[in-house]
């Protein structure tokens, strides 16, 4: 389905990933690991198409189309989605419109009837109780006001809402307690399907017990240095990043604002 | 040669076009302001003497007067001698009765801007009285507001028949000598809206007028004003589009509102003046002065405006809270894009014990232009226990425009309290990315999140403005993405 082959990207100049290769197919969890300020995040921002980024070199492609052709906007509408980390605030439009206003691209796109209103209130309100939320979240402005663990859900109930051929989760699992982590873990399974792929971003193991990968990649320095299946994180949890001959605390991106983790 | 059907078809569609538009005849005065021209404007509308000495005395007032220049903004000097004081469309008979006697080519040119008289009647508790050029051309809905006792007419009729009502508040609010726009206005204002509602009475409909400028070189000068007797309430909309020209055109308009004993008037505005074009050239000057009047104790003047359009625009809806416990109420959207400039804001002026106003200021600037609130709160020596509350905030898109934000206070009162809050901000890229990342187009994503900053000033908006006033936003901002 995802194919990334050399990808090269930088910031301000500053060169963050440095030749990634990848393969992800329909069905498929991977998980990419790493310490702080390896390329992570940058690898989720660069394949959604974040202008702040430049591809220097490198192809990606997504059932064999090239995205590196398509405006962040078409790449969302071939079903790539992004699950931020830190969830902007967008004051006095409220969920429900900014959610409506989603859906009715995608729909326009695929070539479907937009929903009404009453239409799209009825099913944001069942997949809101599929990550807990209360309803009333709808009504509320864009991410405002919103707790961490809120925001958090909100982004797993957009996916649900959206419904992408690739989720590309970032640190999703950042600033939550246990119990908050167990609702979004169950929102991202009930996203598991055949014909769409996961991939989450993280920098901790314990995610990865509540949503199995079924690969996982040690990104490091832009690179991907280690793959291997779910056994790699538990010995990552054990054994830290030095084995792999990695400091935990490389700064390779740690300039580049919302890039580094 | 026309070859194809479609060029055929063009042809005939070319000439069918022709041969039905005719230009509207239009008696239009030789540009040029004198006492003359001010005495032929008052004859032709065969205006009382008293009405005639009015406007003379104004006249003369103007004269030692000078344009003000403290607003900021910056545009050609104007000469007033160089645009026509009144124009108005020929008409068969004086005043139309009803739809059927107005000039079809009238309610055509209405049709294109949106504003099909005939639906509006249909639209439940909305009647239209509509300004062509200077003079009001349709008055719908006349019957269940006479029945109410309200009175809804222009200011012409009104000066023929209510003379007395007119002689009373006509400047009371805001007089002749009040600022140079005010001036010009008071000596050669040609037509305007008129209305009366008397005590106890719930205005059944919100009443309505479109104004419009067509004929180029014109000045509009239009005059309104507004009577609320003791615990009488009426909501006011005014529309104003205008075609486009390249030369500038001047609109000073004054507006008057007087709300008695508990009273209540509720006046919104939306303002779609063509703006000029994207290098700026063309648009409206709209140099206007508004002010309400809360002379009887617990009355309320709220003022809702959303501005869009004009090249430049000077303009200040204010309050004068003389009776206790009387509020005034602003709220303001000013969008400015390309190079249009505003300047606005308001005023409250607290006379009163225990007076109180809000005032709600959105400005948003895109392109090279420029957004400027300029804001005055002025308690008196006797505005024991008065309050205000402002909130000012500013949104920058792109990074060629300019936001800029003037708040006055005086006090003259130590009891009287002022809360100001003031924020700026831009539309930000990860705003864009996230709407982007979610499928959204760039020009949406800036509409929607324009409304959204909106959203607490076109809650106070009646309905059916409230979707125009969303919409017109939409349309002001294409452009200013990318």
């Amino acid at each position: 389905m995802l194919s990334i082959k050399n990808l090269h990207a930088s910031v301000e100049d500053k060169e963050i990933l440095k030749g990634i290769n990848l393969e992800i197919k329909a069905g498929e969890v991977h998980a990419i690991m790493g310490p702080n300020g390896s390329g992570k995040s940058t690898l989720s921002q660069v394949l959604a198409g974040n202008e702040a980024f430049e591809v220097t070199s490198g192809e990606i492609t997504l059932n064999g189309e090239n995205l590196l052709d398509l405006e962040t906007e078409e790449r969302a509408r071939e079903g790539i989605f992004l699950a931020f980390q830190y969830p902007v605030e967008i004051p006095g439009v409220s969920n429900l419109q900014f959610l409506r206003t989603a859906v009715n691209a995608m729909r326009t796109h695929r070539g479907e009837p937009e929903m009404n209103a009453a239409e799209f209130m009825k099913l944001a309100k069942e997949v809101s109780k599929q990550v807990d939320l209360d309803p009333a979240f709808l009504k509320r402005g864009v991410n405002e006001g919103f707790s961490g663990g809120e925001k958090k859900r909100n982004e797993i109930m957009q996916a649900l809402l959206l419904q992408p051929k690739l989720a590309i989760l970032d640190e999703t699992d950042s600033g939550l307690d246990i119990d908050a982590l167990q609702v979004v873990s169950n929102g991202v399974n009930a996203l598991r399907a055949e014909d769409r792929a996961i991939l989450m971003v993280t920098h901790y193991q314990r995610l990865l017990n509540h949503i199995v990968p079924d690969y996982v990649h040690v990104l490091a320095g832009g690179k991907i240095v280690k793959s291997g299946g779910r056994e790699l994180a538990l010995e990552l949890e054990e054994r830290g990043y030095g084995w792999l001959g990695i400091k935990d605390e490389e700064t390779a991106d740690s300039s580049a604002n919302g890039s580094g983790n | 040669m026309a070859t194809t059907d479609k060029e055929v078809n063009e042809l005939i569609k070319r000439e069918y076009e022709h041969g039905f538009v005719t230009d509207i005849e239009a008696d239009t005065f030789e540009p040029g302001l004198n006492e003359d021209v001010i005495a032929r404007l008052s004859g032709i509308k065969k205006e009382p003497e008293w009405m005639l000495e009015w406007r003379l005395k104004a006249y003369r007032r103007w004269l030692e007067m000078e344009e003000p220049d403290w607003a900021h903004v910056g545009y050609p000097k104007i000469d007033y001698n160089s645009i026509s004081y009144y124009s108005a469309p020929k008409r068969k008979e004086d005043m139309p009765q009803s739809l059927d006697e107005v000039d079809p080519e009238l309610l055509k040119t209405y049709e294109k801007l949106g504003i099909p008289l005939h639906e509006r009647e249909k639209l439940a508790g909305v009647a239209v009285d509509a300004v062509f050029d200077s003079v009001s051309v349709a008055t719908t809905f006349k019957e269940p507001l006479a029945k109410a006792g309200v009175i809804f007419c222009s200011i012409s009729e009104a000066i023929q028949d209510y003379p007395e009502l007119v002689k009373k508040y006509l400047g009371s609010v805001v007089p002749a000598g009040d600022n140079f726009f005010a001036g010009l206005n008071s000596a050669v204002f040609s037509d305007g809206t008129f209305v009366y509602v008397p005590k106890g009475v719930r205005c059944p409909m919100e009443l309505s007028t479109y104004f419009r400028i067509n004929a180029a070189n014109t000045g509009q000068f239009e005059r309104t004003l507004i009577i609320a007797e003791d615990s009488s309430y009426v909501s006011y909309l005014e529309g104003c589009t205008a075609p486009m020209r390249d030369e500038n055109q001047l609109h000073a308009a004054v507006v008057e509102l007087v709300a008695l004993d508990d009273a209540q008037i509720k006046y919104s505005t939306v303002q779609n003046w063509y703006p000029g074009d994207e290098e700026g050239k063309g648009g409206i000057f709209n140099f206007v002065t508004k002010r309400g009047a809360c002379i009887g104790k617990n009355s309320k003047i709220s003022w809702t405006q959303v501005e869009t359009g004009s090249a430049v625009t000077w303009k200040y809806p204010s309050c004068v809270l003389r009776g206790e416990n009387s509020v005034g109420e602003f709220y303001s959207v000013a969008l400015t894009n390309n190079y249009q400039q505003a300047d606005t804001g308001t005023k409250m002026i607290h006379m009163g014990k225990n007076t109180s106003s809000t005032i709600i200021s959105k400005g948003i600037s895109a392109g090279k232009s420029s957004n400027a609130y300029r804001g005055l709160v002025k308690f008196g020596p006797g505005a024991e226990g008065a309050r205000n509350f402002t909130q000012c905030d500013s949104l920058l898109i792109g990074d060629r425009c300019g936001a800029h934000t003037f708040p006055y206070i005086e006090s003259k009162n130590k009891s009287a309290i002022v809360e100001h809050e003031a924020t700026t901000s831009k539309v930000s890229d990860e705003q864009m990315f996230l709407c982007r990342q979610r499928g959204i187009e760039p020009e949406q994503a800036v509409s929607m999140i324009v409304n959204g900053f909106c959203k607490e000033v076109f809650k106070e908006l009646p309905m059916e403005f409230a979707v125009e006033a969303g919409k017109l936003l939409e349309v002001s901002l294409e452009g200013s993405v990318g």
